[in-house]
């Protein structure tokens, strides 16, 4: 199966490596790809056609072609021509009924080519409309590339990677390795990218394999190097991308057993495996000519070679299923292998992406790059630079007819490229977008120039006014995988999360927080509070620092309440707002001394308030300091009747409603831990707030609960605490309020003062209050158990008058309490309204006090 | 979008770890009529041009700056400190009492 060694070979014959196709072993030896190993064992079949279902073997053997791709491991589209053997990797064809032998799909070649033109499926199989789902799952299974295994499961991890380098070189030819080593000698910081595997260059870093994916703006280079990205920032980028070698267009190209100069010479050379036994060649550059050499050396008989710098024939074919004969200009010659090159064409898609121009030479026959961006440059062959080449025809004639392919990716022919013509498409972009050429996985590499020629031919003009198509990135695949990168979803978990989790929490999301919904009764926990004594952590608040001369002063800007009158240790209720007069998150303000307020916010806004803050000190420039202590603070919050009790036996301080009164700030030891104590009633009840440094949240947690066992201490969770807070008709930013809600209609009209020089949205505030009210925030009671949907309808005599924000029984109240906006005939007392609950009217009463202790007793005693 | 950015702070840096915060807008001094507010709180220039504009280091020192960067190019032509943070009453970044182990303790 193999030639003798050969003197550049890639393969080590003493070292075999065995997987398997189809599920038979295929013996390979290492340095072999699983193409190569494939063609060893006599397999020259490699796929069928994406549309037409024809048989391919290899064509370009670079990996730049679709003729090889396969699934490897479940992966599908791997170009087996350039991925390495693996032991035991499983092998597969795809797109194929039967085998690559027999594809039972063949069927559409023989018989559906006038049926089916390019584009056929939008004209013949749109009527009638409700069968097209049927033809679609039809023509889903017989065109197209290889299927994704839903059930696999993915133990790849990808990765992203920023890097930084002065000089990146794409390419590791002879140009690229000189280059990188040049920049390497002058000192600079070096890093050469290649597809296939650059030799080794001192004082520089290859990457390899691994290619390039385009150039995107700022010049950032995405380097897809199999599981990582690395994305790269280069002062300078040196494109070596070489030349791709095209095709000729005649009919039979396609067959089996064509093949470009590349990959006979990659064939022997690398693998030392004979492709043929009598070829022709028929090439148009002195590069190509040259595989002449690895044809002697296979001992393969050369039975013609076509110079096309001295010789243009008129008519090229090869007729029949299997290559037997090429016919040239009538004279027909046996072989079974056709060398084809119709030129080298430079690689200039990055170039081009990076803002290059691209011209037609019409000398050469090729596009060349110019006008290069100043931090970018060229070297090798991609410039253009080569050897006297002759211009091929656009395509050869064969006289009988016979499927002449431009593009082997999506099946396009000659045909195809004419017929969009006629149909009016004599833009190159337009016939792109209609018969899809260069759309397929090579991105153009072999078609690219033959359409062109071929529009230019037909459209009688040159190459140069048919021009380029936009080069975008990417330009070589990428794994959708790769581009993810690895699955990161955020958890943020408070430093008691484990006691919740040992004590049978539910736990759920808010933002990026996982907090406790329940421990598993949260009806019975939300009675509980009100009975005897709970806690809940509540460490996900937002907790800041705001301290300096100017603390007051910035917080009254920020906030529509006064702070500065504010006793030291006493706390406020704030609600940020802003400009627009909306509600943005509210929380308390503590004063601890002359220069510091100690801010919470809400879990979820504690983000955003920062930089708000942030942003409004910037524009300010207060004399003032900001602290994020949100995550250095844990915090949980004591209450119901017992709350006092408790925390009597905890600190020294005097916890009398003298000693900590309803809204005071303390700071003191709690359990020994330091601790800042903020009385307040979010719940209704007795209760106090301790935030304390984080690493002492389990420890005061269990201290809490062990002390605590005897007044029959329960923790609660984040629907208990809904539950409770609903029932006082406090508000919740962002569940009660939305974008459009301002403190003013939300019922807070206490919170702003507009008698202040300025705030943040008061003059928003002092124009909702000039043009009066247009709805309110108010709570309801259901007259029966119906509980309605968040954002249900209010109806007034039919009317719509208003919308639900919260709703829920309370087991405490046994009512189904809630809170909505309503118009504002609605504010009163009792006023009777229906709402839709399940598509039918339950009748409710508004209520303006809080469900529960509306005095506010409870929390004050 | 994929241009660097270069943070008053930090120095040059993908623009990803940036939170952008539009145009620098003018708030007016003293009460504003409806329209002067509507036009304030809503109406952006959008210029195709130089435009100064908020950017936020949201992943790196969480500096609030400004930068001139042209809408068309996305080329950054200078990243500054706003006016008045820069002035004398600056709040330095970082003095290390700011960050106390505990603000609750006596």
């Amino acid at each position: 199966m193999r030639l003798p060694p050969q003197p550049h070979e890639r393969i080590d014959r003493s070292q075999r490596i065995s997987f398997l196709f189809e599920g038979t072993p295929v013996e390979a030896f290492a340095g072999d790809t699983i193409g190569s190993a494939l063609f060893a064992a006599g397999r020259r079949v490699f796929t069928r056609s994406f549309k037409y279902h024809r048989p391919r073997g290899l064509l370009c053997c670079s990996g730049g072609c679709p003729n090889c791709m396969m699934q490897v491991d479940g992966v599908p589209n791997v170009r087996v021509c350039v991925e390495p053997v693996r032991e035991g990797a499983r092998v597969r064809p795809q797109n194929v009924a039967g085998s690559l032998e027999r594809d039972l799909l063949a069927a559409v070649d023989r018989f559906g080519g006038p049926f089916t033109p390019v584009g056929f499926y939008y004209r013949t199989m749109i009527r009638p409309r409700r069968f097209w789902p049927h033809y679609e799952r039809v023509l889903r299974n017989i065109a197209g590339l290889g299927s994704i295994d839903k059930h696999a499961e993915r133990s790849d991890r990808y990765d992203t990677e920023h890097r930084r380098t002065e000089v990146l070189v794409i390419g590791g030819g002879r140009s690229g390795v000189e280059a990188a080593r040049r920049a390497a000698e002058q000192g600079r910081d070096v890093v050469l990218v290649d597809d296939r595997g650059a030799p080794e260059v001192a004082g520089v870093e290859v990457i390899a394999p691994a290619s390039a994916i385009g150039i995107y703006e700022g010049g950032l280079v995405p380097v897809d190097a199999g599981h990582v990205l690395y994305r790269f920032r280069a002062e300078r980028i040196v494109i070596a991308t070489g030349t791709v070698e095209q095709p000729l267009l005649f009919p039979g190209n396609d067959l089996v057993g064509v093949y470009l100069s590349s990959a006979v010479r990659r064939l022997v050379d690398e693998w030392s495996l004979k492709p043929g036994t009598r070829a022709v060649v028929i090439a148009a550059d002195k590069r190509a000519l040259g595989v002449t050499e690895q044809l002697q050396r296979a001992a393969i008989e050369i039975e013609r070679v076509v110079d096309l710098r001295e010789a243009q024939p008129r008519r090229i074919a090869v007729e029949g299923r299997n290559l037997r004969a090429v016919s040239i200009d009538g004279r027909e010659t046996p072989c079974d292998l056709l060398v084809m090159s119709g030129g080298h064409q430079p690689a200039y898609s990055l170039l081009a992406q990076a803002g290059a121009r691209i011209e037609y030479d019409a000398a050469r026959g090729i596009f060349v790059p110019g006008d290069l961006p100043p931090d970018v440059s060229a070297v090798g062959s991609v410039t253009g630079e080569r050897d006297g080449a002759a211009v091929p025809a656009a395509s050869y004639d064969g006289g009988r007819g016979g499927k002449c392919f431009v593009c082997v990716c999506e099946d396009v022919t000659e045909k195809d490229m004419k017929r969009a013509l006629a149909e009016g498409f004599d833009s190159l972009e337009l016939a792109k977008r209609f018969t899809t050429v260069t759309m397929g996985p090579c991105q153009g590499r072999l078609c690219h120039l033959g359409s062109i020629r071929l529009y230019a031919r037909d459209q009688e003009t040159v190459e140069g006014n048919i021009g380029t198509t936009t080069a975008r990135p990417p330009w070589s695949p990428v794994s959708l995988g790769l581009l993810a990168g690895r699955g990161h979803e955020p958890a943020k978990r408070t430093s008691i999360h484990h006691r919740h989790k040992e004590s049978g929490a539910r736990m759920m999301w808010t933002g990026a927080w996982r907090r406790p919904h329940s421990y598993g009764d949260p009806e019975g926990e939300a009675k509980h509070v009100h009975e005897a004594l709970g806690v809940i952590d509540v460490s996900t608040l937002g907790k800041l620092l705001v301290r300096g001369p100017e603390a007051a002063s910035f917080l009254e800007l920020l906030y529509p309440n006064r702070f500065g009158d504010m006793k030291i240790g006493r706390i406020r209720y704030g609600v940020l707002g802003t400009d627009a007069g909306r509600i943005m998150d509210d929380g308390t303000i503590g004063r601890l001394d002359g220069e510091t307020y100690y801010v919470t916010t809400t879990s979820t806004g504690a983000d955003t308030v920062i930089e708000w803050f942030e942003w409004w000190n910037a524009v300010w420039g207060k004399d003032v300091e900001i602290v994020n202590l949100t995550g250095a603070l844990a915090a949980v919050n004591v209450a119901g009747p017992r709350a006092r009790e408790l925390l009597g036996r905890l600190t020294d301080l005097d916890v009398s409603n003298d000693g900590i009164a309803y809204l005071d700030a303390k700071e003191g030891f709690v359990a020994g831990v330091p601790c800042l104590i903020l009385r307040i009633g979010f719940v209704g009840e007795l209760g106090y707030e301790l935030h304390f440094p984080s690493p002492y949240g389990e420890y005061l947690w269990d201290v809490l609960l062990d002390h605590g066992a005897d007044l029959d201490i329960r923790p609660f969770g984040l629907e208990p605490q809904r539950v409770l807070r609903l029932e006082k008709m406090h508000v919740l930013v962002g569940q009660d309020t939305d974008s459009e809600s301002n403190v003013l209609e939300a019922g807070m009209p206490w919170i702003a003062k507009l008698d202040k020089d300025d705030f943040v949205g008061k003059w928003a505030l002092e124009h909702v209050q000039e043009r009066g009210f247009r709805e309110h925030l108010v709570g309801f009671e259901m007259e029966n158990g119906a509980i309605p949907a968040e954002g249900g309808q209010i109806l007034l005599d039919g009317k719509p008058a208003g919308r639900v924000t919260s709703a829920r029984l309370s087991p405490y109240l046994r009512h189904v309490i809630g809170m909505a906006w309503v118009k504002p005939e609605l504010l009163r007392e009792d006023s009777q309204i229906e709402i839709k609950v399940d598509g039918s009217l339950e009748p409710a009463r508004v209520r303006l006090k809080p469900f529960f202790d509306p005095g506010g007793k409870r929390l004050r005693s | 979008m994929s241009f660097l950015l270069p943070c008053p702070n930090c120095g040059s840096r993908d623009v990803n770890e940036f939170a952008y915060a539009g145009e620098v807008t003018e708030r007016p001094r003293e009460s504003p009529s409806l329209r002067e507010l509507a036009s304030y709180v809503y109406f952006r220039r959008n210029v195709a041009g130089v435009q100064r504009e908020w950017w936020y280091h949201r992943f790196g020192c969480e500096l609030w700056f400004l930068a001139e960067r042209d809408t068309r190019t996305n080329e950054v032509l200078k990243t500054e400190l706003p006016p008045r943070a820069t002035g004398g009453a600056a709040p330095a970044p970082g003095p290390q009492e700011a960050a106390p182990e505990a603000p609750a303790v006596r």
